[in-house]
């Protein structure tokens, strides 16, 4: 089945098998490495994108299902000349990452977290990331990052 | 993890999406597909035809009608989490929504999928339970009326006939009290057990977790409406019931739980 998405502002069709996941279309069909798999199983979080601007797991839904939405991967959250967005720069510069695997997946679930939530604290932060998860347990860093990044969005 | 091959199918009204599932015993529907994806990467389910009811617009509404709000089914839990309308005249539901999953998976999930799918251990199956809410359902002849009371039938099983959609939830809006109580290890996690109470002149209590669908603890019930302290009432909280054992917990600790939830909502009820 044709299916045809905006991915990160570009117009893309392919052919799919209906089975297709959205992950594996990102990943395997557009090249995009960015976005991870961890558990797929809709648990970690790693392959979290955003879908119509809103934290999707990629891993549980179909790229049929998609068909026709705007996504945005972690290659579409800087702009074109490389400037990091908020989100990167302040997991940057709050050592926000350890090994890095679930780095893209906590920055497009932090994007939206903070696009959804004028007053983020700490807990709601920890409560708003509770659907990814950091193998290197490196949370601390990583809600300092998003608190940052909140009050520097003017969230 | 790739599902079993299916064939896809996208319905754009309730009509067409019952015309294609008619004569076609292995169709599912699907909507956000949060139950279901995860069911058919384990191969746990293999349909071989999945029609798509998540583009039906019209099925995605709050509607304030008085004594009772109507929720459209294709809602998604993240939307039933903000809606004004719930959080003020139906806060028990907004409530539970919030607790379903994580924020990513809320904006995927619908109310009717949740529901549909009927899993014991889910969130707004037990809590349109103890809501006593109504499910209408739509098929080939028309629509259709269901007490929650009624609709839950065993494991993933429904009183949904495989050509009829669940289509809105009806909950009532003059609820005085509730509660809901989750227990689980990790942030995330399904409940190992959950109670959802609601007092609206009687009491009623349903049970997460504590078998095949969502159960009512009808012992509970039974005490308080005799009269009975809360002490006593919550310790019939598994009166007939026969609670699963797996890995987070044994059939002994399960009733356990039952107990010291149904009586922290029985207490906050007040």
């Amino acid at each position: 089945m044709k299916v045809t998405l905006t991915v990160n502002g570009k117009q893309v069709s392919r052919d799919v098998e209906p089975r297709t996941l959205l992950v594996h279309f990102i990943r395997e069909d557009l090249s995009l490495t960015g976005t991870n798999v961890g558990c797929d199983t809709s648990s970690c979080g790693a392959c979290t994108i955003l879908m119509g601007g809103e934290s999707v797991k990629s891993c549980t839904v179909l790229a049929v299902q998609a068909d026709g939405a705007e996504i945005t991967t972690i290659e579409g959250m800087a702009s074109a000349d490389g400037t990091m967005n908020a989100v990167q720069r302040a997991f940057q510069e709050n050592h926000g990452l350890q090994c890095g695997y679930c780095t893209p997946g906590m920055v497009m679930a932090s994007y939206s977290l903070i696009k959804e939530n004028s007053n983020l604290d700490e807990a709601a932060v920890r409560e708003g990331l509770e659907g990814n998860l950091c193998r290197c347990t490196g949370y601390h860093n990583i809600v300092k990052a998003v608190l940052a990044a909140a009050s520097e969005m003017g969230a | 993890m790739y599902p079993a091959s299916f064939e896809y199918l996208r319905a754009l009204s309730v009509a067409e999406a019952i015309s294609m599932v008619s004569n076609n015993e292995d169709a599912k529907f699907i909507a956000g597909g949060h139950s279901l994806i995860p069911l058919m990467k384990l191969r746990l389910a293999t349909p071989s035809t999945l029609v798509d009811i998540g583009r039906i617009g019209s099925l995605s509404y709050v509607k304030d009608e008085g004594s009772q709000i109507a929720i459209g089914a294709l809602t998604r839990h993240r939307d039933i989490e903000i809606s004004d309308v719930l959080r003020s005249k139906a806060p028990m539901l907004a409530h539970v929504a919030g607790m379903v999953g994580d924020p990513s998976v809320r904006h995927r999930g619908t109310i009717g999928g949740s529901i549909a799918h009927g899993d014991g251990a889910s969130d707004l199956p037990a809590a349109v339970l103890a809501l006593d809410a109504v499910l209408v359902v739509e098929g080939p002849s028309g629509r259709r009326e269901i007490k929650a009371t009624d609709f839950f039938k065993g494991f993933l099983e429904t009183a949904l006939g495989a050509d009829e959609v669940l289509v809105e939830i009806r909950v009532p809006s003059d609820i005085k009290a509730w509660s809901y109580q989750k227990f689980n290890r990790r942030a995330q996690d399904w409940a190992i057990v959950g109670v959802a109470a609601v007092r609206n002149g009687t009491t009623r209590v349903s049970l997460v977790n504590m078998g095949a669908t969502p159960l009512r603890a009808t012992g509970t019930e039974a005490a308080l409406a005799s009269g009975a302290s809360l002490d006593d009432a919550a310790l019939r909280a598994d009166e007939g019931i026969d609670p699963p054992a797996d890995l987070n917990a044994s059939v002994e600790y399960r009733r356990h739980l039952a107990h010291v939830l149904t009586k922290r909502a029985l207490s906050e009820l007040g």
